[in-house]
């Protein structure tokens, strides 16, 4: 069976991962940068890591995945890659013709030490092109960090504060979620009448639709001319502290854009305070549209509590996504026991405690944990539902528990990545979700004179 | 139509791209992918994986910073009859300190937990690239753990950027053959058995095959590698003989083989009716015996019968229709055409990551005149000849299905990600079946109207 999971709990003394619930920094800097209106991902290092990190988004979005490679060889590893490099933009431009190329790095580049400024100081770089990079070495953070690495580049190369007086539209950093969550994230604010940047936008990227032809660059992504000016904005909303705090914490030094840092909005809570930042920060009402949404979702919360009462959740994925799902599921009366994310970072154990302790919970909390961890816990203390993302099944099928997909990487189910989780149409979703998986194992589990028809 | 394949292609691209009966080169492979290139191919450590992975009772920890290993868990549909360890992903995580001060202890400390916690025979440990340059010594890091817990431990040289995914298959096949030598004490039998070498049991394909051999009167020794574990594989020199599918990874590994045990090998292939009857008889051959051949010909007789009649209708359905291949080998590759013939398919692009010169020799002789042959093609180059090409179905992997979709065209996934057991004379109704249900699914009617209606 897959069930090796000892329950006893060993300290483990190497530092090492058994199953981990995260990856490394590039694959995050290349799905930023697909964020990007044609722009061409370049992966500076061996052309495997590209390859797999193309392979993993793939699996995820069902949608080709774009980006190019240094292909080191030998030669490269040891007189280092800026021939490469070079070589490199050359071609890209020359074959591919992106507007602008976004450069992450790889763990063997930074390992070797190649200096990406001072190789582009010295590249072709067509007339009217676009070159940026980030340092992303996977032996620091995540994928998570990645993703905010190359959200931050754009603003150390493209932001501007051109214009005399702030513009009346905000910047929105959605962080790293699906293409379905940026369209909920875009649609709240043009309801509320906002004019707004978002950056990066994959949406129209990874999710573009059938034509029968294939697009290198689908029509989605924030174009350059956005990214300059998200130098002009009144306010950042950086949206997930983990993904999104660097690029607006630099916006607001380089272009002295006010940042606030938010919770990703998942749940009623933290999609009321996305809502009222963009209240108070431009003064405008919330309008009945949105509050009728409310209204709905907290309508379906009465509806259903009695299904969620305390029952017991284990959560796990990225921080920025389970901080959001946990505060999330207390509002529902559940009882998150275990939480746990495979990124590093002291914030996520202590906002998490601080969380359940508010609420009376005793849980295990972790951060830099691995999944053959989490199915220890679970294995001491069990749940009545796992979120999290497709890695999950194991455990799942190991205890028999219902798993709910959410987050990064979903390689087993479709239609995810259409879909929000954000929002108050995001909650609806989730508690879809969440009561469909602990209902149909009541049916299933049911004897028949248990079994009811009205639930 | 015809066409100039180096018209718009990157200089450097074009010996990598020909077109039958139009070019008189030979096509350039085997090589490094061009800088900058939107490149389908993987590394060496991907290589090495693929062909170590399905060894069930193993550890297979990855030395390196945590991606590598991320990227490689449970992605092989291998099949296993016992142990599922191999389907857990172990990795040292590298960290920052790691990188400056050195791996190794880390490394000597993550074998310690596994082996405490999941009490393994075996031990693979993987280099990544990073590995390569900072230095560790991963031969001396290997040799103190397997003395320490008495276990085999054995270092696969992996380092990605020292060559493609071919390099991987050889550096897998040195860790085999350390691996099943025998030690001096223990003396060796040849039986009348086969070892099976290249298949990875996807989908349970090596099961297949195990039985076919079995009504022909022989045993399968050990599988290399799918469904394989350490005990099986430690009795691999007691074969009498080899048979090599997946020609590519296992070729170096069948030949050390020969060397150092003299056990004769043949290549095979049970990818459709033609190629699977044709592998069976050349089995049956090589044991001389006229009980042996008298079954194999009424193995081949009673299978055929059962398959033939389905796939005859799918061949009328599908007549006609235009194929494109882009799969990872080329003996692959070459099978591939022939079981679309078989179908009634004509193969109108194909190209391979890591083919040979002789397997390219081999598809230009059996492809029709102006089929596009290509090297490490790029998606660019592949959406190009598709649709010069009109090919309405794409035969590739995870990487090319959502291009065939995007383009409107159909696929079937030839590699890690099939669904059904494409092998032997099941294999070939499978593979019908899958062509079948892609070329003429009535989505594609909704893409056409959708063009036309907008
Ligand atoms: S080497 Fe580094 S960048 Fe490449 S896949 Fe491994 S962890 Fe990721
Ligand atoms: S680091 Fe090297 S070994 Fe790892 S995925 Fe990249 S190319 Fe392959």
């Amino acid at each position: 069976m897959l069930n090796f999971t000892p329950k006893e709990l060993q300290e483990r003394k190497s530092g090492g991962m058994i199953n981990p619930a995260k990856t490394c920094q590039p694959i995050g800097a290349m799905y930023a940068a697909l964020g990007i209106h044609r722009c061409l991902p370049h992966s500076h290092g061996s052309q495997g890591c590209c390859s797999y990190h193309r392979m993993h988004l793939t699996r995820h979005f069902r949608d080709p995945v774009m980006a190019s490679t240094s292909s080191f060889t030998e030669g490269a590893s040891v007189f280092g890659g800026g021939a490469n490099l070079k070589t490199s933009i050359k071609n890209v431009f020359a074959i591919y013709d992106p507007d602008i190329m976004a450069i992450h790095t790889t763990c063997l580049t930074e390992t070797i030490g190649d200096d990406i400024p001072a190789y582009l100081g010295t590249a072709e770089i067509p007339e009217g092109k676009i070159v940026i990079h980030c340092n992303t070495p996977s032996y620091v953070g995540s994928h998570i960090t990645g993703f905010s690495n190359m959200t931050k580049g754009m603003v150390t190369y493209l932001s501007e504060a051109s214009t005399e007086t702030k513009k009346e539209q905000v910047n929105l950093i959605p962080g790293f979620v699906n293409p379905g969550d940026m369209r909920e994230i875009k649609r709240l604010v043009k309801v509320m009448g906002i004019n707004f940047i978002m950056f990066p936008d994959t949406s129209g990227v990874v999710d573009s639709p059938m034509t029968g032809k294939f697009e290198m660059y689908p029509k989605g992504g924030t174009t350059i001319g956005e990214l300059k000016d998200t130098g002009n904005s009144r306010l950042t909303l950086a949206l997930g502290s983990f993904a999104s705090t660097d690029a607006s914490l630099a916006l607001e030094r380089k272009c002295k854009v006010p940042a606030k840092i938010m919770k990703t909005p998942i749940g009623v809570k933290a999609t009321d305070e996305f809502l009222m930042a963009l209240r108070n920060g431009f003064v405008k009402e919330i309008p009945y549209e949105l509050e009728e949404e409310r209204g709905q979702l907290v309508d379906i919360m009465t509806d259903t509590h009695y299904h969620f009462h305390g029952k017991k959740v284990a959560v796990f994925g990225d921080p920025d996504i389970v901080i959001g799902l946990t505060e999330f599921v207390l509002s529902l009366g559940m009882i998150p026991v275990h939480v746990l994310t495979g990124t590093p970072g002291n914030a996520f154990e202590k906002e998490l405690r601080a969380m359940l302790l508010e609420a009376g919970i005793k849980g295990n909390v972790k951060a830099s944990g691995d999944l053959f961890e989490f199915h220890q816990w679970i294995k001491n203390e069990t749940v009545d539902l796992i979120i999290g993302n497709t890695y999950g099944k194991y455990i799942a099928r190991a205890e028999d528990i219902p798993l709910v997909r959410v987050g990064f990487p979903i390689l087993d189910r479709s239609v995810h990545s259409y879909m929000p989780i954000v929002g108050y149409k995001g909650a609806m979703r989730l508690i879809e979700m969440i009561s469909g998986a602990l209902l149909d194992k009541q049916d299933r589990d049911a004897a028949d004179e248990d079994f009811e028809l009205v639930m | 139509m015809e066409m100039d394949a180096g018209l718009w292609a990157l200089e450097e691209r074009k010996d990598s791209i020909t077109v039958k009966g139009k070019h008189k080169k030979q096509l350039k492979c085997d090589t490094d992918s061009v800088a900058g290139c939107v490149s389908q191919r993987a590394c060496v450590y991907c290589g090495a994986r693929v062909v170590l992975n399905p060894i069930t009772d193993a550890v297979h920890l990855v030395h390196g910073p945590i991606g590598c290993a991320s990227y490689t868990w449970d992605i092989r549909g291998s099949l296993s009859s016992g142990s599922e360890l191999y389907r857990n992903s172990f990795s040292t995580d590298l960290q920052e300190e790691d990188v400056i001060f050195g791996g190794e202890k880390k490394l000597a400390r993550a074998i310690n937990d596994l082996v405490e916690k999941c009490n393994p025979k075996l031990v693979f440990v993987y280099s990544t690239c990073i590995v390569g340059v900072i230095g560790d010594d991963l031969e001396a890091v290997c040799k103190a753990a397997a003395k320490k817990h008495d276990i085999e431990v054995i270092p696969v040289q992996s380092s990605g950027f020292i060559g493609n995914k071919a390099a991987g298959y050889r550096a897998a096949c040195d860790a085999l053959t350390r691996l099943i030598a025998p030690q001096k004490s223990v003396k060796m039998f040849r039986n009348r058995s086969i070892n099976y070498l290249g298949d990875f049991n996807l989908a349970g394909e090596a099961w297949i095959i195990k039985n076919y051999i079995k009504q022909m009167g022989i045993d399968i020794n050990v599988t290399f590698t799918g469904d394989s574990n350490y005990e099986a594989l430690k009795k691999a020199p007691q074969a009498s003989l080899n048979i090599i599918q997946c020609a590519g990874s296992m070729s170096y590994l069948a030949q050390k083989m020969q060397e150092q045990y003299e056990i004769p090998y043949i290549r095979v292939s049970f990818l459709g009716i033609e190629d699977t009857s044709e592998s069976l008889r050349r089995i049956a051959e090589a044991f001389n015996d006229k009980e042996i051949t008298r079954r194999t010909e009424k193995l081949i007789k009673n299978e055929i019968e059962k398959v033939r009649p389905t796939i005859e209708g799918y061949r009328e359905k599908l007549s006609g229709s235009k194929a494109a291949v882009y799969v990872g080998g080329g003996f692959k590759a070459i099978s591939l055409i022939k079981q679309f013939r078989e179908i009634g398919i004509e193969v109108v692009m194909i190209g391979t990551q890591t083919g040979r010169q002789d397997e390219y020799d081999t598809i230009n002789t059996l492809v029709d005149d102006g089929t596009v042959v290509l090297d490490d093609a790029n998606p660019t180059e592949l959406e190009r000849f598709m649709v010069q090409k009109g090919a309405n179905l794409l035969v590739g992997g995870v990487k090319e299905r959502p291009l065939a979709y995007k383009l409107g065209v159909a696929f079937v996934d030839h590699n890690h990600d099939r669904k059904h057991p494409l092998s032997g004379f099941t294999g070939a109704v499978n593979f019908a079946r899958e062509v079948y249900s892609t070329v003429c699914s009535p989505v594609w009617k909704f893409v056409q109207q959708g063009r036309q209606s907008l």
